[in-house]
């Protein structure tokens, strides 16, 4: 929680993957070519798209120069990925100075399944209850542009080779800005667990960033997605009948229980709306594109100045698509990753309340054994029964109040965290909206003169 | 580009048209052909007037006059205030038409009448029976829509259509006639049309026309490109003699095509602009929900304004698929249409050079006949035969003119239709670009009053 500013960086995907390495390689797929002239993207495609995709202001999250670590300092960051069919394989890469680390400088390879793993381990350590679990990164999506690029391929008949060449790069270099989306969100987790003074010193992270091994983290089976599914059916359930049950004492927690189950409710709605939005974008974007296609044909069948002015409205049209394109990536990117990731990390969150209070339920119970002990055994001299109840009271109490201190101050950091991360994006979404507008507008003012000229 | 009062930009096609009557004398010289020209207009008139159609001689010969004169004119059309008249199914929507010129065949230089949308189709169809024979491109009417029409017939209130479904439709339509006339106006032939003048002109409710409902605009359009499919087969069937008209069927073709698919590209993105709009408010909402319920001031204050922002954009957006619908695809349609009735007169062409052939035949025949009679030295048939190789000697020779003066008119009217088409073309985009233009400095200017309330966050 302290580290919360570290954390918003969540929407700078990191400048460390240098070596992106793409391929796209299903067997049906017509362009697996690419990757076997090279490991790296289209230079052209690369430049576009990670043009939009991170913007150049996001040079804060480097974590610029290898300098002189600090004691028991814990760096982690994602430094390679690769793409394989139907796997992304992350270069986690460590530098420490914290004791139990046998080496100061690691590299791992590291799956999405892996990190799933890392966070089921976390998440069900006993010992965290009183903690916000950093939620677990999205699994890596690429079918979207893969389908993408499977259909250029079978209409790869009827365009001209140039619509073809720029519509793959185009792919291409939305490919590759999902493709670092990706390994930002996984680097985010790994950032923020790094970060945490309880989760930095866990084992199962330290064998994470160290065994050079699979960590034997099968891809989930069906029966394990099915389980996963009851489980949380269950825990859905689980939350009614706790809330419905148990008075809480504590007006914070209860404020902040309700707080958070409405609070999701509307991150949820308004990261899909948004997503709606941002994807609707570019389709106004791609209609610029045909309308700058069909400009460009008309161009040939007229003469002289008309045609000059024909084929310069048509350059108009396809850089204000570019433009459009690009204001879309970047709300995509500022605002609705913001709210997608918030509203990952406030069911983290809501989580932990439910947590504490089963851990309440369990506490009222003892207390309710208690009474029972004592009631049974009044008169009694010292009664082994209610001993061990009070023992059993006085853990569950203990448990619970540590609990309760702990799941306060992680709240209060997830605010934090939160309104920072809001306040970050917000502005870099206004600057940017302003940045391309503005861009729009001189291009636009440009091309007005040079048409006049024209006609 | 003349200069638009910011007012006007509510209504595009409004403003397209003063903008054309803006640049009034700079448009006049296009549209009336140099004087040389109109002499020659005047006598091929005349020979079509006797030949093909004696009832309209006073229709046309005194328009000639008008179009002698300097051709410093100007008219200016506009369609305005939809309203409806009647109940139910028998209702109907008229539109205040009001006309500014200086042309001296009108009686005065600023008038208004109240027209309904079957008196736009009947001139149309009144200009389609007396000119499209002579070669001269009529601009379309725009389409009859029963789904539309009916919801505003069956719309509960008296004058003015209540929701903004049909008052969009009743929008789209106004532009679409206002767009009709002007381009009719803009004619110098058509716009001194007795009946057209007429239309313009008179107080009194025309009668009703018969046809327009049985030949819906969306009917004859459709007829239009059937009998445009069919010019081609028959044109090339006919052996052309004129370079001119090969060239200008392909040419005429590949651009209607090349602007077929133009239209298409742009009805998607008005399509994908209008969902943006309507998906941008749901954000807007979504926010504002967020902003209700976040627990911290700052934050709180900062969504609730962007809300407003993204409530703005909505309507910013609505108001950009505005301009690429009416100064974009609605255009191309426009220009779709007159493509259409393009290819009508080349048809008309095609059909008055069959006439001549068959008149040619049947002089043969008629001369073989008489050939016949002389070898056969039948004097008394010889006389009779004789006259009929007259008679279709005659009808040769008018409908070799007939053939020659369409053929002159359509290059003259294509000449006309090539330069306003480019001018139009210009003008439109032009136009866009402005409207883009200031669209965009509306997003920097939202923004900008949202940026403090993001970086006042502590």
């Amino acid at each position: 929680m302290m580290d919360g500013t570290d954390d918003s960086n969540l929407l700078n995907s990191p400048s460390t993957n240098n070596g992106a390495t793409m391929e796209i390689a299903s067997p049906t797929n017509p362009l697996a070519t690419p990757p076997a002239t090279g490991g790296a993207p289209a230079p052209s495609g690369a430049t576009n798209g990670s043009g939009s995709a991170t913007s150049p202001d996001s040079s804060s999250s480097a974590p610029a120069t290898p300098a002189v670590l600090g004691e028991n300092a814990l760096h982690v960051e994602i430094s390679d990925a690769l793409s394989e069919k139907e796997k992304v394989k992350f270069t986690v890469h460590t530098r420490t100075t914290l004791p139990g680390f046998s080496k100061k400088d690691n590299n791992v390879v590291r799956q999405h399944e892996e990190f799933v793993w890392l966070h089921d381990r976390i998440e069900e350590n006993d010992d965290y209850a009183g903690y916000i679990i950093p939620p677990c990164p999205p699994r890596p999506d690429f079918d979207a542009s893969r389908e993408k690029l499977q259909r250029l391929g079978e209409g790869e008949g009827n365009m001209t080779k140039e619509e073809f060449k720029k519509m793959k790069s185009e792919l291409e270099a939305e490919y590759l800005a999902t493709f670092k989306k990706t390994v930002a969100m996984h680097e985010v987790f790994l950032r923020r667990l790094a970060s945490h003074p309880v989760f930095r010193v866990d084992q199962h992270l330290k064998v994470f960033l160290e065994y050079d091994q699979d960590l034997c983290a099968k891809p989930r089976k069906k029966m394990a997605i099915f389980g996963g599914f009851v489980k949380s059916l269950g825990k859905t359930t689980d939350e009614i009948l706790l809330s419905a049950t148990v008075r809480d004492v504590n007006d914070f927690f209860e404020n902040e229980l309700q707080f958070l189950t409405e609070y999701h409710g509307h991150l949820r709605e308004a990261a899909l709306r948004t997503e709606k939005m941002t994807q609707r974008h570019k389709d106004v974007g791609d209609s610029h594109q045909k309308i700058s296609n069909a400009l460009t044909q008309l161009s040939t069948t007229e003469k002289g100045n008309v045609e000059t002015f024909v084929a310069k409205t048509a350059e108009i049209f396809e850089r204000i698509k570019n433009l459009e394109t690009r204001v879309a990536s970047d709300q995509d990117l500022k605002l609705g990753d913001t709210l997608r990731y918030y509203q990952r990390d406030s069911d983290a969150a809501k989580a932990l309340l439910i947590r504490r209070l089963r851990c309440l339920a369990a506490y009222e119970a003892a207390n309710r054994n208690l009474e029972k002990a004592r009631s049974k055994n009044k008169d009694v001299h010292a009664p082994l029964e209610v001993q061990e109840a009070e023992t059993a009271q006085a853990e569950a109490c203990e448990k619970f109040e540590s609990m309760s201190a702990c799941g306060k101050e992680e709240l209060i950091g997830f605010r934090n965290r939160r309104v920072a991360a809001f306040k970050k994006s917000l502005v870099e979404l206004s600057e940017l909206e302003i940045k391309h507008a503005k861009t729009q507008y001189e291009y636009l003012r440009q091309s007005l003169l040079a048409l006049k000229e024209i006609a | 580009m003349e200069v638009e009062s910011p007012e006007h930009t509510r209504d595009f096609a409004e403003v397209d048209i003063n903008n054309g009557a803006a640049s009034g004398s700079e448009d006049e010289e296009e549209e009336v052909p140099a004087p040389g020209s109109v002499t020659l207009d005047r006598n091929e008139s005349d020979l079509f007037v006797s030949a093909l159609s004696p009832s309209s001689i006073g229709d046309i010969h005194p328009l000639q006059e008008v179009l002698t004169d300097d051709g410093d004119y100007f008219i200016s059309i506009v369609v305005s205030d939809p309203q409806k008249i009647g109940d139910g199914m028998g209702s109907y929507l008229a539109y205040k038409v009001t006309t500014k010129t200086n042309i001296p065949k009108f009686k005065r230089s600023e008038f208004s009448t109240l027209r309904r949308f079957s008196d736009f189709l009947g001139i149309h169809d009144l200009l389609v029976g007396k000119y499209m024979r002579l070669g001269r491109i009529i601009p379309p009417a725009p389409s009859k829509n029963i789904i539309g029409s009916t919801k505003v017939k069956i719309s509960p209130q008296q004058s003015e259509p209540g929701t903004p479904m049909t008052q969009e439709w009743v929008e789209i339509r106004r532009a679409a006639l206002e767009r009709f006339v002007h381009r009719t106006a803009q004619h110098p032939v058509l716009r001194v049309d007795l009946d057209f003048m007429n239309f313009l002109e008179s107080d009194q409710e025309l009668p009703r026309s018969v046809n327009t409902s049985a030949l819906s605009g969306a009917g004859v359009i459709r007829l239009f490109n059937k009998v445009g499919e069919t010019v081609n087969k028959i044109t090339y069937k006919m052996d052309e003699n004129d370079p001119w008209f090969d060239d200008k069927i392909t040419e005429v073709e590949s651009l209607d095509a090349n602007l077929q698919k133009l239209h298409n590209a742009m009805k998607s993105l008005v399509t994908s602009r209008r969902e943006l709009s309507l998906l941008t408010g749901l954000v807007a909402k979504s926010a504002a929900m967020l902003s209700t319920c976040e627990e911290h001031t700052g934050l709180s204050r900062a969504l609730s304004n962007l809300a407003d922002v993204e409530e703005k954009i909505e309507l910013l957006r609505s108001e950009q698929a505005n301009s690429d619908f009416f100064i974009l695809a609605e255009f191309i349609k426009d220009y779709l249409g007159l493509f259409g009735a393009i290819k009508c007169i080349f048809h008309e062409r095609v059909k008055a050079f069959q006439n001549w052939q068959y008149a040619q035949m049947q002089l043969s025949k008629r001369r073989e006949n008489r050939g016949r009679f002389e070898l056969a030295n039948r004097a008394d048939k010889l006389d009779q035969a004789q006259q009929e190789v007259d008679e279709w000697q005659g009808k040769v020779q008018r409908c070799q003119q007939q053939f020659d003066d369409i053929s002159a008119e359509i290059k003259r009217e294509m000449e006309r239709f090539e330069l306003t088409r480019v001018k139009d073309f210009k003008v439109n985009i032009i136009k866009y670009i402005e409207d883009q233009m200031a669209h965009q400095q509306q997003i920097v200017s939202y923004w900008e009053a949202f940026a403090p309330f993001a970086r006042e966050i502590v």
